[in-house]
């Protein structure tokens, strides 16, 4: 077995040149030249997809990468950083949107599959100033440490009442077995859900 | 005693002051910042677990679509707090810990970040960083603790301790003597760690990050890069929990800023999940072997506690594993021994409860085997040894409460129907037990300096430059300023998470409160004094009052005299003729007056339990935590803490174990799918109680701290419980149904 030597950086800098982009402009009919400064903004103008979709009650139109998610396109395009990234494998559910009124990972949704949908996140559960009853029983209850999870929480708890979900203790704790929250605010955030469900409010 | 004065009611609305922030996702953490212009920086990781990167073929990943530049060990600069010797002679004295990211060609671990592909996308990094094919030198590489701890050739010695006669307890007429063993344990805050950096020129640093310490985060940058301190800026407006994973800087932290020079621009690294498995630290693998004996009334002779973790081969790492089995119950004889083993694999860190909390699962099940074995109460048996003085140094605590924690504990959690003898109680065919074990730890007040500004328009904003896992510390800081300046919570703010506010501490060890809070009031104290001033100076009226005759009361400024002689705070600061009154303080212990006396938290923690018997099946019934944290000054959020404690204990007790393979040296399950965190399913109401009384010394507030006795203790609580419910008694962690049928 050959015994490793360490090889320090400093000794042997290398800095390799990138290859430039004449040669794709040169070949690029005018008006695309126009759509971009470089070889990357051309070639990504050509790979997009247009999707139409309604946010939060808005109608938006986006052009969006190959293999981008609901969840980066969410947060890198359109700055809704309220939904969270925490695993980007489905396990966290702090990413979890409303899509046509059902509860999703956005991690786990490629974000073309969502073309002509409606979106709810976080950012759109609250009147104005006035917040939605389960946002506002969050804080009553305590039902967070650092915040991180919850709009995952959130959302999934709004889904969990209006799908008449919320019924015992046991069958609220099961119906938002999905979200974790590290901080361990489970007991309140049980107390919160109770306490909105039963608020009398519009959930 | 003190001669700070204790500073009376605290703000009754304990909301959190960043609740809404929270609940309607405006909440800034460090992935949600955007700078202009910014990169992506992914990480191509190692795929052997010790040798070293012979050449890493790069050729497609370079010309993949958005690719910038991919950084390495071959292209990464030189940096001054790489090679100490050649930086600045007055910074002589750092070295960056631990991996010194691309410097060199080394692999220590697997998963160990070999290069960093930056793309104008995070997709398009994600993908090239596929397309880079790295070739090794491969070394034998060790990674079995069960079997290498047992060699002692391979053992750091890491303090030993000596009271009396040692190993007292083999003579003793009842003891016990037992092994246990605790994995790997990951810290797995759900925000990832990130960090962005942003470089202006070559001289100017900012850095958005997931980090405690924002000022750590700073200095550390600063003597890296050879920058003047205050031109390094850290941001940290929130910190999606962290839990000692943002405690010190990782070499994803660095990485950011070397890539945002090479690529010029500002650059974002977000961690994988798979990633937060190698890269952020975690509580380390632990074998104890603890040894108790007792007289036949219960008294203990000795204790025997050795202990061995282990650490990576590339830094130490060592934690107080042992050290509460020397203090936390009187006895005439103790002696421990801790020792480090490394392996290769990535550094533990400081974990919730960092020692305590792995050493007093040992302690607290050997009590309980003990108390077993005496045919005595478990609670009775440390009541029966409960240290009024401080074992080791004799000194008298600065205050101690744990056994109202004991009588109200067995109280809330129905103590009386348990049964001693094991199997006893049944529910629906299940067999029922109760169980308990205590906690401890340090109780600490460091420097903090705070600044305050007072409005004309009578608004007080405080800030510092400390971050917020989660505990509320703005919220606990608005709440003692409210209380101490009578003014309402909502005309109160604390800025916090950034390096330009005045300095601040890490928050760690449970001190936030302790330390931040004690410079509050201080600064609180020196405002009200101020307005006093002003009052009795400026303004008619007052004039010929002395300051004992003022009080403060509803965002105003009395006479006890004459009550209708008052001014509102607002108005004392117009009668200055300055649009605001500033104030900056720092404050701190006094160790003349602390080094007098012993200084802890404790806790004492109750479940109650039910086993299924057929298929193992552990359901927790009913959790009950209390804990002396002095002066409780949030209820609201100190009890979310003491539950968070808890479900972090359920964690260690019944799901949390990394498994490392030991023919790859690879994580086997490095993600939150097959690494088993507490669900909502696995988490019943939990009762928590403090006997809540300030504390005469460590702070003018009388507090605490209660962020690592809400964990220390629980798991052994469980696991007790479990011996109780089934007469079996488990010494490996976590508890699986397995082991029980």
């Amino acid at each position: 077995m050959e015994k490793p030597t360490p090889v320090h950086g400093e000794s042997r800098r290398n800095f390799i040149k990138k290859t430039t982009a004449l040669t794709a402009l040169a070949v690029t009919p005018g008006a695309l030249v126009k759509a971009g400064e470089n070889h990357e903004s051309i070639a990504s103008f050509f790979e997009k997809t247009p999707l139409k979709m309604e946010i939060n009650g808005k109608a938006v139109e986006v052009l969006v990468d190959p293999g981008v998610s609901l969840l980066d396109m969410l947060r890198e395009q359109l700055g809704l950083t309220g939904t969270k990234k925490g695993c980007d494998q489905g396990h966290c559910g702090s990413c979890m949107v409303l899509v046509d009124g059902k509860r999703v990972n956005a991690c786990l949704s490629e974000a073309t599959d969502n073309n002509g949908k409606k979106i709810t996140t976080i950012e759109g559960l609250a009147d104005g100033d006035k917040l939605h009853p389960v946002q506002e029983a969050f804080i009553r209850h305590d039902a967070f440490q650092c915040g991180y999870c919850t709009p995952g929480q959130i959302i999934s708890a709004v889904a969990c009442i209006r799908e008449g979900q919320a019924g015992s203790e046991k069958e609220i704790r099961e119906y938002m077995n999905d979200n974790i929250c590290r901080c361990g605010a489970y007991p309140n955030i049980i107390a919160a859900i109770i306490e909105a469900r039963d608020s009398g409010k519009k959930i | 005693m003190n001669t700070e004065k204790i500073i009376p009611p605290f703000a009754e609305d304990d909301d959190r002051v960043d609740g809404i922030e929270k609940v309607t996702g405006r909440a800034t953490y460090t992935a949600d910042f955007k700078p202009a212009n910014m990169a992506y920086g992914v990480f191509v990781t190692s795929t052997i677990a010790r040798g070293a990167v012979k050449n890493l073929l790069l050729h497609e990943a370079r010309n993949a679509p958005g690719v910038l530049d991919i950084l390495w060990y071959q292209n990464c600069p030189a940096l001054p707090g790489y090679r100490p010797w050649a930086a600045d002679p007055q910074k002589k004295g750092f070295e960056w810990r631990g991996l010194k990211i691309f410097d060199n060609n080394l692999v220590h671990y697997f998963g160990q970040p070999i290069a960093l592909v930056i793309a104008s996308t995070w997709e398009k990094a994600l993908k090239a960083s596929a397309l880079v094919k790295a070739e090794y030198i491969q070394e034998t590489f060790e990674v079995d603790f069960d079997s290498l701890r047992k060699d002692p050739s391979r053992l750091k010695p890491s303090g030993e301790y000596k009271r009396g006669e040692p190993d007292a307890y083999k003579k003793a007429a009842f003891y016990v003597e037992s092994e246990y063993h605790m994995p790997i344990e990951t810290h797995n805050p759900i925000e990832l760690h990130a960090t962005i950096a942003v470089w202006e020129g070559d001289k100017k640093l900012t850095v958005y990050d997931k980090s405690q310490g924002p000022k750590g985060t700073q200095n550390e940058l600063a003597r890296l890069f050879g920058l003047e301190t205050a031109n390094v800026r850290v941001i940290t407006r929130f910190v999606g929990g962290a839990f000692g994973s943002g405690l010190r800087s990782w070499p994803h932290v660095p990485a950011a800023c070397i890539a945002a020079k090479l690529v010029n621009r500002p650059v974002r690294i977000q961690l994988s999940r798979r990633q937060m498995f190698t890269m952020v630290g975690y509580r380390p693998m632990a074998w104890q072997k603890i040894g108790i004996g007792a007289a036949a009334d219960g008294t203990l002779t000795g204790i025997t506690h050795h202990a061995v973790s282990n650490t990576s081969r590339y830094e130490d790492y060592r934690e107080g594993i042992v050290n509460a089995s020397q203090f936390l119950y009187e006895c005439p004889n103790v002696n421990t021994s801790y020792k480090i083993l490394p392996l290769d694999i990535n550094t533990p860190t400081w974990m919730r409860g960092p020692g305590e909390a792995s050493g007093a699962f040992a302690l607290e099940c050997g009590l309980d085997e003990l108390a077993h074995k005496l045919n005595m109460d478990p609670v009775e048996l440390r009541i029966k040894n409960h240290a009024v003085l401080h074992p080791q140094s004799k000194l008298p605590w600065s205050s101690k409460h744990l056994l109202a924690c004991y009588d109200k504990g067995r109280e809330l959690v129905g103590w009386h129907q348990r049964s001693s003898v094991p199997g006893q109680l049944t529910d629906k065919g299940r067999r029922v037990g109760f169980g308990m074990g205590g906690g401890v730890f340090g109780a600490y007040r460091g420097n903090a300096t705070v600044k305050a500004v007072l409005t004309a328009e009578g608004k007080l904003t405080l800030m510092s430059a400390v971050s917020d896992m989660g505990p509320g510390t703005a919220t606990a800081m608005v709440s003692i300023a409210s209380g101490a300046m009578q003014i309402p919570a909502s005309k109160v703010s604390f800025l916090l998470g950034d390096t330009d506010f005045p300095p601040g501490p890490t928050q760690g060890g449970s001190a936030t409160t302790s330390t931040l809070g004690g410079a509050v009031s201080i600064i609180c104290e020196s405002l009200r004094d101020l307005l006093k001033e002003i009052a009795l100076k400026q303004v008619t009226g007052f004039a010929g009052l002395q300051k004992e005759d003022l009080e403060f009361g509803k965002e105003t400024l009395f006479s006890k005299k004459d009550n209708s002689l008052r001014i509102s705070l607002g108005d004392l600061v117009k009668a200055t003729g300055k649009p605001q009154l500033e104030l900056v303080k720092e404050a701190g212990p006094n160790p003349a007056v602390m080094q007098k006396y012993a200084m802890n938290s404790f806790s004492a923690h109750f479940v109650k339990l039910a086993v299924d018997m057929e298929t193992g099946a552990i359901e927790l019934l009913k959790v009950v935590c209390t804990g002396d944290g002095g002066k409780i000054v949030s209820p609201k959020t100190a009890r979310s803490q003491m539950i968070g404690g808890a479900v972090g204990g359920i964690g260690m007790a019944l799901t949390e174990e990394a498994l490392i393979d030991l023919k790859t040296g690879r994580y086997l399950n490095d993600n939150l799918g097959s690494y088993l965190v507490p669900r909502h399913t696995d988490v019943p109401y939990i009762d928590t109680w403090f006997p809540d009384i300030a504390d005469p010394v460590i702070n003018p507030l009388g507090t605490k701290g209660v962020g690592e006795i809400a964990l220390v203790g629980f798991a052994a609580a469980v696991a007790n419980a479990v011996f109780n419910a089934t007469g079996k008694r488990i010494y490996r962690l976590p508890i699986k149904p397995a082991m029980l049928i």
